[in-house]
This record gives C-alpha cells, structure tokens and sequence, in this order.
C-alpha cells in the first residue's frame, strides 16, 4: 500500500486511503517520537530543502524537525536574505538548488499554485507547506489527525471551521479532507469573510452566527484573521470582530457542552479566542503543533518510498 | 508445497524453545521478550503464553518491536508500520528477540538497531521458529531454532498460525 500521488500539493489531489495512510503512520511516528531516541534511520539517503518564501514559525520547525526525526539531510531556504531579493525567478532557484542533489522539496509561497507550478517544472517530489490562500495540507492532516485522536474517528463529526475562511488555506485543505473523510462540516465567521459559493462548491453548511455554530459542532477549529491578506477592510474593527466572533470563556460556558477547540496559530489573543479559552483544558492547540511533527514525518516519509518509481 | 512442521509438531517445538529459554534464563529477573512485527510476535505471544503456563507467578516483561522505519529498502518498496510496544526499560536486559523466519538477517539486522535506540542491552539472544540457512545475507546466527531448513531463493516458507503449520511453497 502507498499513496496515490508523488507529491502532497494539497489535499484535493489525495484519496480517502492517502488520508487514513498518512494519519496510520504517523500514529506510528508518534510513538517513536516517545521513545528515548527520537529519531528513526528511514530518510538516511534522502535530502530536502525548505523553501520558504513566506515567513512561519510552527511549520517550518516542524517540518526541519521531522526531517531531522527521519534522519534526512536538510537545507533551510528563506526568501529573504536569499538572491531571490535580487530577482531570481522561483524555477531558477529551484533548479541550482536541485542541481545540489535534493530529492525533496517543501515549499511555503504567498502565491496560491506556486508548488503546483514547480511541479509541472522539476523532476523532485513536492510538498506544499502553504501557499498563498490555496492548501495547507500538512496542517489539514495534523488537525484531523489530533480529532482522531481525542474522538476516535472523523466520520460523522461535527466540525466547525470559525473565522476567516475567504483567506484561509488552512479551511480549504481542511473542508477538502474532513468531507473525504465523511465529517460534518460548518462554516462560520462574518459575511465579508465567507466566500459566496462555498456552500454549493464544498457541500459545507454556512452559518453567520458563532452561537449557534458552536451549540450544533463537536470540535471549533477557530482561524486566525489574516489582517495581511486583507486588501480592504473587512470589518469594521478588531475589538468588534471579538465581541461578535470572538471566543469567550462565557460563551463556552453557556454551551453546557464541552467542545474542543483548535486553532492552527499563531493565535491574535482577544481578537478571535480569548486567552482562558486558548489555554483552557478544553484547548488542543499544543497537541496539535505536537502531532504535526509525527504528521509530516508520515507524510515525508510516504513520499519518499515513491521516489524509486521516476 | 510441502509441510516443513506439521500442527503436532509445531506444539512440541514451541514447548522446547519454552524448555530451553527457562533453562538459560530462569528466574527471568533481568531477562524481556521482544517480538518482531508483523509475523513474530504471533510466535512470541505463544512462547510467552508457554513459559506464563509454566510459571504462573512470574511477571514476564514482554513488548512488541517494530522495524519498519529501520529497514534499508525503503526506496525500493514501502512497508506499512506496525504498532510498538515496549512499555519497560531494557537497558542492562538480557533480551531475547523473537521472529518466525530467520532468511536473509536484514529484519534482525533493523530489529538490533531500533532495540538498541531504546537502551543499551546487556545481551541481545535471537529465537526463530525456521531457520533458512545458505540464505543469509549477513552475519547472523539464531541462538535458538525452531527447525532448519535448506531452501533455494525461489521458495517460499509460509508460517500459517490459523492452522497452524509451516510450508515451503
């Protein structure tokens, strides 16, 4: 059994086996990753670069973690500082870079399809760490996989995805896997925040209304607002977007049902969660940053067993 | 294909390598049992269930190892990993690795590495249900065996614990 594709670009591309072949073995790195010696000898022969021409913190340790973690070779690339800032094209960088011997590239871009373009380009294998407002995958797989963990299995849960879905690659590559995988899916967040044909496209239930969203969901993956990617004001304020789309202690209180809450950080405190609710025992934030080392070692470490086949 | 241990047998030859681990490691005090994933551990789980039957009153320190992130051909084809289980410390043990076929010694060669990321062993013992021996492709001897066998490269050794038997195919 393998996955079905040489890269990970998004979760659109995997199959419902991919899903379950990626969370089964990272169930596995998991436990390694408890083990006195962390670290397994599989990617011994591999090298991957990092190529990130977008800042991160959580995802691109992760990924230098898991690649360290399978004992793979690893060469960190940030935008700045790079001779991309003296206007080397993508591909060109790419490819002096490949020129090194690299088997494997992970890539985070502000473009949406940047790693769907070096696909098309490079004979390496890919994995997309988040491009523009496209996918996230690997966060996709680290929150479904911190799901199954707490409730045992995806298939009818209900999920609600909360916040600025419009920016978010994370609630793309997040609809995509939770659908394949048979949960229940509600968006929610203000108007201007909610792409229009979402519902018809995703098979999604939109609802405008945190409340009642939270009353109805199991798990509340709560989104960052990406003021960044904002052109244009959105909504009229931070302060207003907390009081009507905030997370608040009080209202989860008034559930009287205990929900879990994710979020794919980094965390804007007071604005979409307030802090005694991220830090609350109710909270997986932490778990998730730690599941995402297991995640992407399972995800390298896949990929890299398709490598023979080119 | 051709039965190698009969169902008869194969008790009989669980209960002697039972007979022979007491003998060398009796009371068990520093002594654990390891089994390789995926088919050992169906070996293992019956040699532990023999000496238990023995010796009701012992607390017999047994996990399950897998090796599948240790292998050296995972460019060449992947494997599905299995569950590990080792929920004691074997760190100054003397550990008895457990597998149905010993073949070529590459999974007992990943099996050493990964049990020795889990501490530094005082003694590692290996016990293999078949041995196919002129097929080693390293240097590794069991130190108890169920059988011996000679096979060529062509032929199968299948260990059906549903019977359960051994057959070469």
């Amino acid at each position: 059994m393998q996955l079905s594709t040489r890269h990970l670009l998004g979760i659109k591309d995997l199959t419902a086996q991919d899903i379950q072949l990626i969370l089964d073995t990272a169930a596995q790195f998991k436990e390694v990753l408890q083990r006195p010696i962390k670290k397994v000898p599989s990617l011994r022969d591999v090298t991957i670069v990092n190529l990130f021409y977008e800042n991160s913190t959580r995802t691109r340790i992760s990924f230098e973690l898991a690649e360290k973690r399978l004992s793979a070779d690893t060469i960190n690339f940030t935008a700045s500082g790079s001779s991309a800032a003296k206007g080397e094209t993508l591909l060109d960088t790419v490819n002096n870079i490949l020129s090194m011997k690299v088997d494997l590239v992970v890539m985070r871009h502000s473009a949406s399809g940047a790693p769907h373009f070096l696909a098309k380009h490079i004979p390496a294998a890919i994995v997309n760490a988040g491009d523009g407002i496209n996918e996230h995958p690997t966060q996709a797989l680290l929150d479904a996989f911190s799901i199954r963990e707490k409730l045992g299995t995806l298939e009818g849960k209900k999920i609600a995805i909360l916040g600025d879905i419009m920016h978010s690659r994370v609630a793309l590559s997040n609809i995509y896997l939770l659908k394949k995988m048979g949960a229940e899916v509600t968006v929610a967040g203000p108007p201007t925040l909610i792409p229009k044909y979402l519902q018809e496209a995703f098979d999604v239930n939109v609802s405008y209304n945190i409340e009642e969203t939270l009353r109805w969901c199991d798990v509340a993956n709560v989104l960052r607002i990406q003021l960044e990617r904002q052109n244009q004001p959105l909504f009229s304020s931070l302060r207003e977007y907390n009081l009507a789309y905030g997370i608040s202690r009080k209202l989860l209180d008034s559930l009287h049902k205990e929900i879990i809450i994710m979020h794919p950080g980094p965390i804007n405190r007071g604005v979409e969660l307030d802090s005694d609710v991220a830090d609350s025992k109710q909270s997986i934030i932490l778990q998730q940053v730690e599941n995402g080392v297991a995640v992407r070692m399972a995800a390298l470490y896949l990929l890299a067993g398709k490598r023979s086949e080119n | 294909m051709k039965t190698i241990i009969s169902n008869e047998q194969l008790q009989l030859t669980i209960q002697r390598l039972s007979h022979q681990l007491i003998e060398n490691h009796f009371p068990f005090t520093d002594t654990v049992f390891i089994g390789l994933q995926p088919r050992g551990i169906f070996l293992a789980d019956r040699i532990v269930a023999a000496i238990q039957a023995i010796y009701p009153e012992k607390k017999l320190e047994y996990g399950k190892l897998d090796i599948t992130f240790y292998r050296d051909d995972v460019h060449k084809e992947l494997h599905i990993a299995n569950q590990t289980t080792i929920k004691f410390n074997i760190e100054n043990k003397n550990v008895i690795l457990i597998d149905d076929v010993l073949y070529t010694g590459r999974t007992i060669r990943a099996g050493m590495d990964a049990l020795l990321d889990f501490g530094r062993a005082a003694k590692v013992e290996l016990c293999v249900l078949v041995d196919r021996r002129f097929n080693r492709q390293l240097p590794i001897q069991p130190d108890y065996t169920g059988k011996t066998i000679d096979s060529i490269l062509s032929q199968k050794v299948i260990v059906d614990w549903e019977k359960p038997e051994v057959v070469l195919y």
